[in-house]
């Protein structure tokens, strides 16, 4: 290889990225003077929130747009002049990869061998390397629509690997994917770099960004941060800290502790609450007075989300005027809330979930983890009535989801993946719409209106589309439509994949102030932050419920001498394969 | 250098080739699993033509009318015989108009016709005798044709009768024959017109859907960032539509032909030649439907809009073009299906008459110049 990586200096550049600036529109701009540069032999993280700009920043590489001012060299072509050569020399894998669902894995392989020019003397080999390599080789005949979300993405990559690109871009390849998939992926592109290829990998999940070589960092259009990401998790250094010994009273420690002036960031990691102080060396006496007296604080090594909220101005404050204005439901009884008895859905011969049994009781947050199609959103949409089970019962505030499926949505309040509101009405609008179809009306009806409104802060914005609101606001919204009729139970799909880590804790503020006043959550989600917010947890995998227990147990069943401390990603993969494994034998 | 220069031109030539292959392989192989466009080539044309062979039918036989005859004397019978023996009408007879009043109100009679009690004395006495017809204006076609085929039917029974009894010199009697359609079957040109609409169905529709799907999927995004130029993006599109629509176009003809007896008077090469010069158009309509929407349901709604509308109701396949307004009679200038449908319906019903279908070719082949002009202008290789 070149002289430069063999002595460990800096790589050579494989895109240069100029005082970058595109708009759309009259609104503020998607990109805004970003400058950076992506080296070759590396995994150079994009990372940012949705709507932070990555998609835009990718595209602006391939040529496929052009930029308002600024310029892009990839490989030392211009995108505007050159971007022909640039094709020829990249590999670029879109977001939903690029495929045709109705070709078969080896006739997508043929097609982008053919656009890509791929003498046919050497496709036999290439092809057995990309297959092996995918491990796709027993699927080639197979559509490509009906692959699982991880091969579709592995066959994507493979299409745009067909002739050795030397430079690769991946915008969100993580998304839809869960994590064992994921991380198959991260292996095969790094052994890619390797071979002196440029990645660029594009994530809204901070955890990835950790693994990245180089990062770039965008934040609403703004490049935040551009180097190795221990050089941004270098400014928390010394001050993020792991509050144990608070088992029960993890919710109430935190608003408290996120009230506290030296205390910058806060989030629940399972039975322990994860801090960020202001100074360094910050003795954290009234948090830890607070806290009880089992409560106990250690060191905890940083990470990129930590120095992320750090950068932004630390987080939100631990008050939930939410669960303020929520009235107490006082623990009545031990009827639990949510009941799934032995829930079982099939479609044709197909079991999508098995006699999948769990108790949720009041006030306690419970999560249906799972890989893509195990099933855990068939679980879900049975539990808040949508579906009907083939057999086993469903019960939402003691009433049979089967016989009095009306009563029981009535006392639920569902919060869909991607917020489901009504793009084309206004806030105001939505708001109503919601507390109609939720049953309020008259004076009750204004009165939580307002409310929500107050709450939330919708005051500026109640006359504007709720399709034009920026993310954070429109995740607001979608909650306050959730809980307008105060619904005992909340159901959460996916609550804040891809929203920035700022309004993910001021989602988990309100939502842990109103367990805390005895509203009952169940969850679904694969994302691993989420995850540590449930005081229990149920697996599932291929339709089947293969663990139950709070994040920490989960974790510490498959702790190993290895691996003594795993994260609850671990514990998924180990979970999940394990489980593949018994069921292999 | 100049063999280098040769060299990379013909590698890119090749290139093109093999890339115009494997897009073109790709768009077939995705046409025969996607079951929509199936229906859209082929059940849909097959549904319209059917409706139109069997269906609808501008003919109107054996309508449904009361005859309400005041006086029988055999004068009057004879003429109600006359009614009965047409084959326009299903007659119920009566002596009272009133009778009928309320079938006629309910819709279950089109119209009712009165012979009225004067109506032998008038006859004898050579004063013009007259028969009344009623009939239901809130239907004007159905309303026209039963007062047209009752004077048809009166006309042909005074001829007959003045024949029979010789008392004067028999009247001139037109005796109309329709060349062409010598019954005058109105599918005999409906069936040729709905292969235009089928066409434009496959050729705009179906097109506008294909590339919009891709934009959606995201597929246009991925094949963009390769070597393939935005002309082969196109051409291999194009071609296997195309392709499609030929042979839709012949499926429908030998159905028409086969199956409804439509005669088929021209070539094959007429018929060819036609087709494909209207795909031109349709298809370059259908690309720039797309690449202005890049939404499949927007793009089926301004493709329905734009070509199927107008082929169905612009194109002078329902409606006579003469009879239209000014004004919509100059729209009709912009729409292919127009030079189309009288050209097909010629090459059915009377042969080749090739100085028209040459005419209605340039035309069409004139205006898919523009569309693809248009539609490469819009066709780059960016995404916004």
């Amino acid at each position: 290889m070149t002289i430069a990586s063999e002595s460990g200096a800096a790589k050579p550049d494989a895109i240069r990225i100029a005082g970058i600036t595109k708009a759309f529109g009259d609104a503020t701009p998607a990109l805004d003077g970003i400058t950076a540069n992506i080296r070759a032999g590396e995994i150079t993280g994009l990372v940012g929130p949705d709507g932070a700009g990555k998609t835009t920043l990718i595209r602006l590489m391939t040529g496929l747009m052009l930029p308002d001012a600024g310029t892009i060299e990839v490989l030392g072509y211009d995108t505007r002049t050159d971007a022909a050569r640039i094709h020829s020399a990249i590999g670029y894998m879109p977001q939903r990869f690029g495929l045709y669902e109705d070709l078969s894995v080896q006739e997508n392989l043929d097609l982008y061998a053919d656009l890509r020019g791929l003498p046919k003397s050497e496709r036999p080999a290439v092809f057995d390397e990309l297959l092996t390599f995918t491990d796709l080789k027993r699927f080639t005949t197979r559509l490509s629509g009906k692959l699982s979300g991880g091969m579709k993405q592995k066959l994507g990559l493979a299409c745009a690997l067909l002739r050795k690109p030397r430079v690769l871009l991946l915008d969100e390849p993580g998304v839809g994917v869960d994590p064992i998939s994921r991380r198959d992926l991260w292996k095969m592109v790094e052994a890619l770099t390797q071979e002196g290829i440029g990645v660029l990998w594009s994530t809204a999940y901070l955890d990835e960004a950790e693994a990245c070589d180089r990062v770039l960092l965008l934040n609403q259009g703004k490049l935040l941060f551009v180097g190795p990401p221990s050089e941004l998790t270098s400014r928390v250094e010394g001050r993020t800290f792991k509050l144990s010994g608070v088992a029960g009273r993890r919710r109430a420690v935190l608003a408290r502790a996120l009230e506290d002036d030296s205390v910058v960031d806060g989030v629940i990691q399972g039975e322990a609450i994860r801090l960020v102080v202001e100074n360094a060396g910050d003795p954290l006496t009234q948090v830890l007075e607070q806290a009880g007296p089992d409560a106990h604080i250690a060191p905890t090594p940083p990470r990129f989300e930590d120095a992320f909220v750090d950068m932004l101005g630390g987080g939100p404050g631990g008050r939930s005027k939410l669960a303020e204005e929520t009235r107490a439901r006082p623990a009545d009884s031990d009827r639990p809330v949510i009941v799934a008895k032995g829930l079982t859905k099939q479609f044709g011969d197909f079991t999508a979930a098995s006699n999948i049994t769990f108790d949720v009781p009041r006030g306690e947050i419970f999560g249906l983890l799972g890989p893509n199609g195990a099933g855990k959103s068939t679980t879900f949409k049975m539990l808040c009535g949508l579906l009907k089970p083939t057999a086993g019962e469903g019960r939402v505030a003691g009433f049979d989801l089967r016989r009095d499926g009306a009563e029981a949505r009535n006392r639920l309040g569902y919060m869909a993946q991607k917020f489901s509101l009504y793009g084309d009405l206004s806030v105001a609008q939505n708001l109503d719409f919601f507390a109609g179809v939720y049953g309020l009306s008259g004076a009750r009806k204004r009165e939580r209106v307002a409310l929500m409104t107050e709450i939330f802060d919708f005051g500026p914005h109640t006359a504007l589309n709720s399709k034009d609101l920026p993310l954070g606001l429109k995740q607001r919204l979608a909650l306050a439509c959730a809980v307008l009729h105060e619904p005992e139970a909340l159901f959460l799909d996916e609550p804040t994949s891809g929203v920035d880590p700022i309004t993910r804790r001021e989602f988990w503020t309100h939502i842990n102030g109103l367990v805390e006043k005895g509203v009952t959550v169940l969850v679904t989600t694969h994302f691993m932050d989420e995850a540590e917010y449930c005081d229990r947890i149920t697996l599932i995998n291929r339709g089947q419920a293969i663990a139950l227990g709070t994040p920490d147990e989960l974790k510490a069943r498959v702790a190993t001498p290895e691996m003594p401390d795993p994260t609850m990603e671990d514990a998924f993969i180990a979970l999940v394969q394990g489980s593949a494994e018994r069921a292999a034998a | 250098m100049t063999d280098t220069a040769h060299g990379a031109a013909e590698a890119a030539h090749s290139g093109t080739v093999r890339r115009l292959a494997s897009l073109v392989r790709k768009e077939s192989l995705q046409i025969l699993r996607d079951p929509s466009s199936i229906l859209i080539a082929f059940v849909l044309p097959a549904v319209l033509l059917f409706l139109f062979g069997y269906g609808v039918s501008l003919d109107i036989q054996r309508t449904r009318v009361g005859l309400a005859v005041e006086v029988q004397t055999p004068l009057t019978q004879d003429l109600a015989a006359s009614f009965q023996a047409s084959r326009y009408f299903d007659v119920s007879t009566g002596r009272d108009r009133r009778a009928f009043e309320e079938d006629l109100v309910l819709g279950r009679i089109r119209g009712i016709i009165v012979i009225p009690a004067t109506f032998t004395s008038d006859f004898a006495a050579h004063t013009k005798p007259t028969v009344q017809v009623i009939v239901d204006g809130s239907e004007p076609n159905t309303a026209n044709f039963v007062q047209n085929y009752t004077q048809g039917v009166v006309a042909n029974w005074a001829a007959l009768r003045s024949a029979e009894t010789m008392a004067q010199q028999p009247a001139i009697i037109p005796e109309p024959r329709y060349w062409f359609n010598a019954e005058l079957e109105s599918r005999n040109f409906l069936v040729p017109g709905s292969i235009a609409i089928v066409m434009a169905l496959v050729g705009t529709l179906l097109t506008s859907l294909v590339v919009a799907r891709e934009w959606e999927r995201g597929t246009m995004e991925a094949i963009m960032a390769t070597p393939v130029t935005a002309a082969e993006l196109v051409a291999g599109k194009i071609l296997p539509y195309f392709v499609l629509g030929l042979v839709s176009m012949t499926l429908c003809v030998a159905v028409a032909v086969f199956l409804f007896g439509v005669p088929f008077r021209g070539s094959l090469l007429a018929l060819y030649a036609l087709s494909a010069s209207f795909l031109v158009p349709a298809l370059g309509q259908g690309l720039l439907i797309s690449a202005a929407t890049k939404n499949q349901f927007l793009a089926s709604q301004v493709a329905l809009l734009s070509a199927f509308m107008p082929a169905f109701l612009l194109s002078g396949f329902l409606f006579e073009i003469n009879s239209m307004p000014t004004v919509i009679q100059w729209i009709t200038i912009i729409v292919p299906a127009r030079y189309l449908i009288p050209s097909l319906q010629t090459v059915f019903l009377a042969g080749d008459i090739w100085p028209m279908f040459l005419e209605a070719i340039a035309v069409m082949l004139a205006m898919g110049a523009i569309m693809f002009l248009l539609a490469a202008r819009s066709t780059r290789k960016r995404i916004a």
